[in-house]
């Protein structure tokens, strides 16, 4: 899932200043799971930037709902009416959710109202993880399944470096070292031999690198 | 000085039925005086007081709220008041990002034996209140507003 935090109310009053009516808009999907956007976290935020602008001597109009999903016209489709009635909308969505509104009322403002930090895992009760940063060519079949584009500080596909030290990463000590990761996942599952691969050359066109991407399916078009 | 004196703190206090809900009682079965700025509302367990009953209150014009649950290691459902104890810190951070005084807020831990304990906290953060004065967004509520 996408994986966000939630901003400074400070920082969104400014933002949202200009405006009277403000929709705090929740997403019912990855951020919701997170704990950062959804239903509850909306009405939180509404709350919060209520009485951050009433003791600014402002009465603002500020009301939150929560849609399924903003990365989908079909659903911002049915909250649309309450979204065009407001003179700002803040977007508690992931960045991608923010766009799509963006996109949809061309004439009005819209804010991000979390960080969006990476695609990720919940790994114990409120910790996240990052684990995938969606390179465009997926190469973990080779790695027991465990990323070093994406776990390895310094991103390498031959590795490890010569800083891996009881099973931490030198790049910073709290971490553990994707390599130690990758070789005992290969012994567990009977690839060692893997190590021995040499990966050749990475295309990093394929990735954010290369730019802004973009997928055409001719076979779901219509 | 004289502005203080008159004004009397709105205190909530989300109280767990099992520990300062007991508590309150016995405080007042032996008599133990209080000040009656407090209103209690029995929860089955602080862990079950939602964030938003939190900013709710403040929003409605609460000048303090207190959640008061068992001891640690304590809580008849095992992790209830630890869990309550971590959303408050959270929200004391909201409160400061929002321009409340997060000393408005404060959680406590009791057993329901502590009858005079429940007196003397109640007591002591009612009057840690009245030094803050009215709650700023009280202050700012529109007339007739105010619920
Ligand atoms: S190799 Fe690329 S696509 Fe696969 S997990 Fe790593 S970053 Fe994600
Ligand atoms: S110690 Fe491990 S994770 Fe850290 S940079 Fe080296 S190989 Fe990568």
């Amino acid at each position: 899932m996408i994986v966000a935090t939630r901003k400074n109310v400070r920082e969104l009053k400014q933002l949202l200043a200009p405006y009277q009516r403000i929709a705090v808009l929740g997403c019912g999907t990855c951020v919701t799971v997170c704990l950062a956007g959804g239903e509850r976290e909306a009405g939180m935020m509404a709350s919060a930037l209520r009485m951050a602008s009433r003791l600014d001597g402002v009465e603002k109009d500020i009301r939150d709902l929560t849609i399924e999903r903003q990365c989908d016209d079909a659903f911002i489709d049915e909250a649309w009416k309450s979204l065009d009635e407001a003179d700002a909308i803040l977007s508690l969505a992931c960045g991608a959710g923010v766009q799509a509104l963006a996109h949809r009322f061309p004439g009005k403002p819209v804010f991000p109202g979390v960080d969006t930090q990476f695609i990720g895992i919940l790994e114990e009760q409120g910790i996240w993880a990052e684990k995938c940063i969606a390179c465009g060519h997926c190469r973990i079949g080779s790695y027991g399944a465990i990323c070093p584009v994406t776990r390895c500080a310094k991103h390498i596909l031959n590795g490890p470096c010569g800083g891996s030290h009881d099973g931490k990463c030198e790049v910073n000590p709290d971490t553990d070292c994707a390599w130690q990761l990758i070789y005992d996942r290969l012994k567990a599952i009977g690839e060692e031999y893997r190590m021995e691969e040499i990966a050749p050359l990475a295309d990093w066109s394929l990735s954010n690198e290369g730019g802004c991407r973009k997928i055409i399916r001719e076979d779901q078009r219509i | 000085m004289h502005h203080t004196s008159e004004f009397e703190p709105q205190i909530l206090a989300f109280c767990c039925h099992y520990c300062a809900y007991a508590a309150a009682d016995l405080a007042g079965t032996f008599r133990a005086q209080y000040p009656t700025n407090v209103r209690i509302i029995r929860v089955p367990c602080s862990g079950k007081v939602d964030p938003m009953h939190i900013m709710q209150a403040f929003e409605h014009g609460a000048d303090g709220v207190l959640v008061a649950g068992c001891l640690e290691g304590g809580c008849h459902f095992l992790e209830g008041n630890l869990r309550a104890k971590r959303r408050v810190s959270l929200l004391r951070q909201i409160l400061d990002e929002i321009g409340i005084k997060s000393d408005r807020l404060r959680m406590v831990n009791l057993s329901s034996a502590m009858g005079q304990t429940f007196a003397n906290t109640v007591t002591e953060f009612t009057e840690q209140i009245r030094e803050l004065g009215p709650s700023p967004i009280t202050n700012n509520i529109p007339r007739g507003k105010l619920r």
